[in-house]
């Protein structure tokens, strides 16, 4: 599972590479581009995915240590519910920029300098990217909720619970990184 | 309550997200910038040791692999990002 997440950590490696080279290329169309980000609904996701790798790891906890599936069962929806909680605030968000004609091949970005137009390339790429981990995630954590309600998730049997945990903190670790990235620094 | 030491690491998680958006508000250029990369990689750390479990990993070949693999990449984009900003 490690070498896994690895690999991902390489995937969104390669395109943090990308951003760090055009951004030094490009680092007042960056500035200015940054700046059309609304900060106010990256920090209100960072906190909600922040919540759910909480209660990822409490449903966890729940069935390892202490054996009580209910109560796994009861964190894991929680979990998916701020997924998806996640996800909504996402859409509001580029609604908002495809509203305003920042969206890639739109006309209007058409007239924008050539950094911000590779901004908002970037945007799109790396947050939709994310968002697809975000899904795939809600839909293994699904599936372990199934298992758990289904007893074929135990105390004695919880590897696979496990793994799916890891895999959404690993998602939850690349939105770290790509808040500040995109929302922050400017 | 065994779940407070996890509910500990999140609230932490929480302030530390409160601190780089307050820093990244101050303007303070390239000194922001390393703040709040800093505090990114500090929030990663955090769930790598707690919520991912690594603190008590006993394996210790996984130990090491995760610090070294993010070591590495570290060192690329570093080296790549000075690279183009001294050409």
């Amino acid at each position: 599972m490690w070498l896994f997440l690895l690999s991902e950590i390489l995937i969104f490696g390669g395109l943090f590479l990308v951003y760090a080279m055009y951004r030094a290329k490009h680092p007042a169309d960056f500035h200015a581009a940054s700046l059309e980000l609304s900060r106010f609904d990256g920090t209100l996701n960072t906190a909600i995915l922040l919540t759910s790798s909480l209660t990822a790891v409490l449903a966890i906890f729940s069935l390892q240590e202490l054996n009580k599936p209910r109560r796994t069962a009861w964190f894991l929806a929680a979990t998916i519910g701020f997924g998806f909680a996640f996800l909504v605030v996402k859409a509001f968000e580029w609604g908002a920029k495809f509203q305003h004609g920042l969206y890639p091949r739109a006309a209007e970005l058409g007239t924008r300098p050539h950094g911000e137009i590779l901004y908002f390339g970037l945007y799109f790429t790396m947050t939709g990217l994310h968002a697809l981990h975000v899904i795939i995630g809600m839909v293994v954590l699904s599936v372990m909720l199934a298992w758990v309600l289904g007893k074929k998730a135990t105390q004695q049997k919880s590897a696979a619970l496990e793994n799916a945990g890891l895999y959404w903190h690993l998602v939850d670790i690349i939105w770290i990184f790509l808040f500040p990235l995109f929302y922050l620094i400017s | 309550m065994s779940y407070a030491r996890y509910v500990y690491v999140w609230i932490a998680l929480l302030v530390l997200t409160a601190i780089t958006v307050t820093t990244a508000g101050l303007n303070i250029g390239r000194v922001g910038i390393i703040i709040v990369l800093a505090i990114a990689a500090g929030k990663s750390t955090l769930v790598l040791l707690w919520f991912m479990h690594l603190r008590t990993e006993k394996r210790l070949l996984l130990k090491l692999l995760v610090p070294i693999s993010i070591a590495t990449l570290a060192i690329f984009i570093g080296l790549t990002y000075t690279d183009i900003l001294t050409r």
